[in-house]
């Protein structure tokens, strides 16, 4: 590997370093849904809500609709490390 | 042996029990009984089908095959005795339903007021998807309409009914909104926003009597002897735990059915959990009430968990809730409560609990900008209770300092001096007694 790619690597890692993803707290969300209403690519927000999972989700594009909307607070964006990403979303 | 679970109430209590007696034992024969028709729905997003922000098909958070998948057997249907000597349970339809253990999840329903005409067409309280969508017929047609009650449900009515264009009167027993929890410039703020939005507040004012034509709500008659010619009239002024099926069965209660840390009831393997639930809190030696979804879905797992034997006591935590009222997210944490006696609130409200009205000896603090206000209750060493209005970034660092009982001895003085910036001072120490903690994590 050369020192280019080296330096590809870490730019890549640094700018995933700085994505945010939403990140829930379980306790505030009474599934009213009004997150997943609103989530362009129709993702379903609430499940992620009600269990806590970060929105760790490819398609999610971190817009913020779901976060604005909420009216309880429950999600907020959190810069997410390369490990979350590929971990919580190793499943799908 | 296959032990058979019988659980009464289909909301958030009776929902959250089934899934973690499926989760824990593949085994066991689950049965559901509820006497609403509709799949398990979300019950504070009825408020928000009202200011039509979701369709009605939003409310379900659960898939269509869900009790299928989970091998839980539903019935729609009530029940409407006990015998808790021959274990078994009473339908409507004439059934008799054997049980191993039994829980009673069978929430709380709106109180009504005591005056004449609440029986007439027109007049609401919403409690279910079928009050929401009988309260979105009427207002199609209702060109005013009068509301009653001080908590969060009376709010949302007013708010709901304004937004779907109905001319609407909100009527305060006292001279400010939600007076027990809420200090005066909150409430002030919440009016102002109401007001805003259209709604007609009239304080110091209670209805004396509700008057129909024809069997319809027609106009209503106020202690100022004012007449206000109305269509609806929506009330929502505390709510009563269910009692009527615990007390067929001998069981003891007194708001609510009487249940101990493990969530048991006077009866032998007979449980309860959620708003009918009145639970012992060890610290205070008192049985309280809690109207919260959270503390209904909490409630409701550790039922599970004890109906399995796993003895696993109930500890509530800090009380919290978040709510938006007049439009503003609210954080409530711990003990924030105001002495002034508030006569509308029945027993409890919808989204309340009893323990923020516990009155904290502590100092407040406060600090406002234009739509945010924050309120802490400051005791000697820790923070004892929040009111965090609009703005939330202080919102979960003052959950950790208030949940935790971190001490704040050092940065106490500093609190309570009144050129401070409260938003950076606990921002910062939130942050310090954090570091350590996050470093820890695996
Ligand atoms: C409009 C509204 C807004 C709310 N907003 C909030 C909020 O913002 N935040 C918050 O934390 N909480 C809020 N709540 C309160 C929250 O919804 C309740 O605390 C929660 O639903 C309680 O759950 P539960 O399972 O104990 O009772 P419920 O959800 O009331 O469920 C009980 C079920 O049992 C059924 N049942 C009763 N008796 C029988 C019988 N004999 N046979 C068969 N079935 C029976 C009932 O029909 C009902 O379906 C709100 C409630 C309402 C109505």
């Amino acid at each position: 590997m050369g020192l280019s790619d080296l330096f590809r690597r870490d730019a890549q890692r640094r700018q995933a370093l700085a994505q945010a993803q939403v990140v829930p707290q379980a306790v505030r969300c009474v599934q009213c849904g009004i997150c997943s209403y609103n989530c362009p690519l129709g993702i379903d927000v609430r499940a992620h809500a009600h269990s806590g999972r970060p929105v760790a989700d490819r398609h999610c594009i971190t817009c913020g609709e779901c976060v604005a909307r909420c009216p309880r607070g429950v999600l907020r964006f959190e810069a997410c490390s390369v490990l979350t990403l590929d971990a919580v979303d190793g499943g799908r | 042996m296959t032990r058979r679970y019988l659980i009464i109430g289909t909301g958030a209590a009776g929902m959250a029990a089934a899934e973690r007696l499926r989760l824990t034992d593949p085994r066991a024969e689950i049965t559901l009984v509820g006497e609403e028709p509709h799949p398990f729905y979300s019950r504070p997003g009825l408020a928000y089908l009202l200011l039509g922000h979701i369709p009605e098909g939003q409310l379900f958070p659960r898939p269509k095959d869900h009790f299928r998948k989970l091998r839980i057997r539903r019935l729609h249907a009530r029940a409407t005795w006990i015998d808790a000597a021959a274990h078994l349970v009473g339908l409507h339809d004439g059934t008799r339903l054997p049980y191993d253990v039994l829980l009673l999840a069978t929430g709380a329903r709106a109180a009504r007021p005591q005056v004449p005409g609440m029986d007439l067409e027109g007049v609401v309280t919403l409690d279910t998807l079928a009050d929401c969508r009988c309260i979105l017929r009427l207002a199609r047609r209702a060109r005013r309409a009068v509301v009653v009650g001080g908590g969060i449900t009376a709010l949302e009515l007013a708010e709901g009914l304004a937004a779907r264009g109905v001319e609407t009167h909100y009527l305060l027993r006292r001279d400010r909104y939600w007076g027990r929890v809420l200090d005066p410039v909150e409430s002030r703020l919440v009016e102002g926003r109401l007001e805003h939005g259209g709604v007609r507040i009239h304080r110091r004012t209670q209805i004396l009597e509700v008057y129909g034509r024809k069997g319809r709500v027609h106009a209503v008659e106020t202690n100022h002897g004012r007449l206000i010619k109305c269509q609806m009239v929506a009330a929502a002024i505390g709510i009563r735990p269910r009692l009527e099926l615990a007390i067929t069965g001998g069981l003891a209660v007194d708001r609510g059915i009487l249940v101990d840390e493990f969530m048991r009831t006077s009866a032998q393997e007979v449980f309860a959990a959620g708003d009918v639930a009145q639970v012992y809190d060890p610290q205070s030696g008192e049985h309280k009430l809690d109207s919260l979804w959270w503390v209904a879905l909490e409630q409701g797992r550790a039922a599970a968990d004890n109906m399995l034997g796993l003895a696993r006591p109930y500890h509530k935590g800090v009380p919290f809730n978040v709510t938006r009222i007049g439009g503003l997210t609210t954080t409530i944490i711990g003990a924030v409560g105001q002495s002034e006696e508030d006569q509308d609130l029945v027993t409890i409200t919808r989204g309340d609990s009893e323990t923020w009205r516990d009155r904290p000896d502590a100092f407040a603090v406060e600090a406002s900008a234009a739509c945010s206000r924050l309120r802490l209750l400051v005791g000697r060493r820790h923070i004892v209770g929040a009111l965090i209005m609009g703005d939330q970034t202080l919102s979960r660092p003052l959950q950790d300092l208030i949940g935790c009982k971190v001490d704040i001895a050092p940065i106490r003085e500093r609190l309570l001096h009144e050129s401070v910036d409260l938003c950076a001072l606990i921002l910062e120490y939130w942050e310090r007694w954090k570091e350590p903690r996050v470093a820890a994590q695996p």
